[in-house]
């Protein structure tokens, strides 16, 4: 049957039809879709986990119990499962293991632009990167066959332009597997130095096999056109381009499986044609082994190791042609993301802002508070650093700094890794105050249920943890709630938790405006007569509110009624809505 | 045949990808080789978003560049301005004149460019301005805006309408097909 999927439902879909048992995943874009098209498999028991580590290694547990099991994370998410990654390659698999993993080339949504590749070489670990989504499909599928066959697990490497495209599948039926029975294996499993030396010689015999079978698998395809003059290697969405660019006028080497590559065809088709050429975004991956095994490709001397392509990139570089085009001569804003009317991050960052306190910050929605015209963050690492960060900050810079200093991190993140660091400000004794964001949701990847919001991924009913008594019994005595939409509140909560000589957690607690269940108020007005046009209501960088000829206007289309604008009127222009 | 090259483009929350998604069903089912790129994740929040919508025989790129696009669906003035350099020459706009003011102007650092859309006719650009919103709300909600302007763009090409109306049927919630299909006909110029 004939289907266009985007890539990650493709990748669920071949997930599924392997047989695949156990998902778990933590969700990240651009690979959140693939998790939350496995779980709508009834056959497939699907989760998010509270981070990419924790899912990795439920996938292991998983195929150690014989059972064909996945887990999927964006390229950052890799880094925080790297750990069990590296041992998984000594290890070995029983039932077929994938981990799935989605580069962001150009940031679309992302912290850094990290490319994947280097970590399957490094872990040893084959990887396949799919073209568009038919390939997801049937690679997802036949990676679980590699897996079993070389004991390893497999990784599947896309980037935004595979995972969010769509493109035609032809989809087939699920073959189900029976569980491979439990037997107890201490020197394959258990890795402990005795053990674990006896694997590594294992694990460098693997990647010799697996580079014999790169040699004429079925993921490299190689074509060549009558011309001899120019020869392509590439792989992933930048094979699309150069198709798209050239057509069947060139030769190409289309590298499906970027680990490990093979050796003997590239050479072959290296002999074949004059100029050779890698096209790959990010890092010089494919050129630099291309170069250890005595060829002189051509890759970043013409290309940028900077950002994604397209098709007008080879153009420009290999043909030196560009399409004509029209520009405005008026100089057109910018439109950057913006945090949503009714947002209930907002009314917290305006009293972090009006307080001028240096505020170390996280990476969820609240991350747009760093913009105009809150520009209420100091710092953006990764998940959890919040948290580690301020810590370190105080004890750097000592009392001072502690009276004027918070950090803020969302539910989902301090659940991934915000715990930990608080602990470390219990144990380690710095008078920290840390803010928790929880909107009851995991909200920029596209509303992702976690720990604290009481279901899981199907939508049932699960535990919820109660951030209160998690953070006392982490060692916080100094615990309390706050109403973001009460700015009063928030305003003396910070305060005296600043002021207090011990560590202390605020919860700003409000659910994401944008959740279903949560009611829209009617549209607040404003008094055009008692406006001052003093512009106090647009410092929270609210999107329902302009000026227009110089009086504010609340546009009711947009405006949830959360009426923190309305606290910031000193001349009671604006009303609530009816 | 030549690949068609189509944008969608608008405010992160406008619902270009129900209208990606119609498109997309309706192409494949006519036999077309489809790629559609979507946007998610960091700039749904309303940000400036593009979705890219190519058919032909055989699609290769799932993207459009510079120079490109057949037709920019704009669901909102601003950014079909902003998105005009990746207008082929002799290309088609279809423009909802709506205004959603973006922050830098929200927060006075930049102007809303008011007379874009005439600077863009002057230099020759085919520009077809409907006020979608009045239409989506005619049709009964400011959520149809999408429907409308596909609705629109079905000027554009030969396909039957019956084929338009079975593809919002088969992609929208069955309860509000009647309505898309009301807002779809208001965007054609049908009652
Ligand atoms: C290691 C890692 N995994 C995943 C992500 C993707 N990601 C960015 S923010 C976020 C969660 C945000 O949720 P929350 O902390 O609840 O804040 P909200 O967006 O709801 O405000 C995720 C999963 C990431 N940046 N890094």
């Amino acid at each position: 049957m004939k289907k266009l999927l985007i890539g990650n439902a493709a990748l669920a879909r071949g997930l599924y039809e392997a047989g695949v048992k156990v998902v778990s995943s933590y969700p990240g874009t651009p690979s959140t879709e693939i998790t939350e098209f496995a779980a709508k498999y009834d056959e497939i028991y699907c989760e998010w986990a509270p981070n990419e580590k924790v899912a990795t290694e439920v996938a292991f547990g998983a195929s150690l119990g014989g059972a064909r099991s996945a887990c999927a994370m964006k390229h950052v998410g890799l880094n925080v499962a790297a750990d069990p990654l590296f041992t998984l390659s000594y290890t070995g698999v029983r039932g077929g293991m994938v981990i799935c993993v989605a580069d962001d080339p150009a940031m679309h949504s992302s912290q850094n632009e990290q490319d994947s590749r280097h970590y399957a070489i490094s872990a040893k670990v084959p990887m396949l990167e799919p073209a568009d989504s038919s390939e997801a499909y049937s690679f997802a599928k036949a990676a679980f066959d590699i897996s079993e066959k070389f004991d390893t697990p497999v990784m599947i490497r896309t980037c935004t332009r595979i995972a969010h495209c769509q493109s035609i599948v032809d989809i087939g039926e699920r073959a189900e597997r029976d569980l491979i029975p439990y037997e107890k294996q201490p020197a394959k499993y258990i890795m402990m130095p005795g053990y674990a030396k006896k694997k590594h010689p294992i694990v460098e015999e693997r990647t010799k096999a697996l580079t014999e079978f790169a040699e004429n698998c079925e993921f490299n395809k190689v074509f060549f056109a009558e011309n001899s003059d120019m020869g392509i290697v590439t792989s992933g969405t930048c094979y699309q381009y150069v198709k798209e660019v050239f057509g069947d006028s060139i030769s190409v080497f289309k590298i499906g499986m970027i680990n490990p590559m093979p050796i003997q065809a590239l050479k072959d088709f290296a002999n074949k044609v004059k100029r050779l050429i890698v096209v790959e975004e990010l890092d010089p991956v494919i050129e630099t082994h291309l170069r250890n095994i005595g060829l002189k490709p051509e890759g970043k001397s013409l290309f940028s190791n900077i950002g994604e392509f397209s098709q007008a990139d080879i153009k420009k570089v290999l043909l030196d042609k560009s399409e004509e085009n029209i520009n405005t001569d008026t100089a057109i804003p910018n439109r950057p993301p913006v945090m949503c009317p009714g947002c209930p991050h907002r009314g917290i960052y305006y009293v972090l802002a009006k307080m001028k306190l240096t505020v170390l910050g996280d990476i969820g929605c609240y991350t747009l508070g760093a913009t105009p015209p809150l520009n209420a963050l100091d710092s953006t690492l990764c998940m959890g650093a919040s948290v580690s960060g301020i810590h370190g900050f105080n004890k750097a810079r000592g009392e001072d700094s502690q009276k004027n200093t918070v950090c803020v991190i969302g539910d989902s993140t301090f659940m991934h890794s915000g715990m930990t660091g608080l602990v470390n400000i219990a144990y380690n004794a710095s008078n920290s105050v840390v803010i928790i964001l929880d909107n009851s949701i995991t909200g920029m990847t596209g509303h992702q249920q976690n720990p604290t919001t009481g279901y899981n991924i199907k939508g049932d009913p699960a535990a919820k943890v109660n951030l209160e008594e998690l953070c006392h019994s982490l060692g916080i005595n100094r615990v309390r709630v706050v109403d973001p939409y009460d700015l009063a509140s928030c305003e003396s909560a910070v305060k005296e938790e600043l002021a207090a000589d011990e560590p202390s957690v605020i919860i700003s607690r409000r659910p994401c405006m944008l959740l279903k269940y949560v009611k829209a108020k009617p549209a607040l007005k404003v008094d055009a007569d008692k406006c001052r046009s003093c512009k106090s209501c647009m410092r929270l960088g609210c999107p329902a509110i302009s000026i227009k000829d110089g009086k504010a206007v609340i546009d009711a289309t947009q405006c949830a009624g959360c009426a923190v604008c309305k606290q910031l009127c000193k001349f009671d222009a604006i009303k609530e809505g009816v | 045949m030549k690949t068609v090259n189509i944008m969608i483009v608008g405010v992160g929350g406008q619902g270009s990808l129900l209208a990606s998604k119609l498109l997309g069903h309706l192409l494949v089912k006519e036999g077309y080789d489809v790629k559609v790129s979507e946007v998610h994740g960091m700039s749904q929040r309303g940000g400036s978003v593009v979705t890219y919508v190519r058919f032909g025989d055989k699609v290769y790129s799932p993207l459009v560049s510079e120079g490109e696009a057949d037709y920019i669906i704009s669901f909102e003035k601003l950014e079909a301005a902003r998105h005009l350099p990746m207008l082929k020459i002799g290309g088609q706009i279809i423009v909802n004149t709506q205004q959603i003011d973006p922050m830098p102007v929200i927060t006075g650092a930049a102007e809303y460019p008011q007379d874009v859309l005439d600077e863009i006719k002057a230099k020759g650009v085919k520009v077809d301005a409907v006020d979608a919103l009045s239409l989506a709300i005619e049709a009964g909600s400011v959520k149809a805006v999408n429907i409308v302007l596909i609705g629109r763009l079905s000027n554009y090409f030969d396909f039957d309408k019956q084929l338009w109306l079975q593809a919002i049927e088969e992609t929208v919630a069955p309860k509000f097909a009647q309505m898309n299909k009301k807002a779809f006909l208001l965007g054609r110029g049908e009652k």
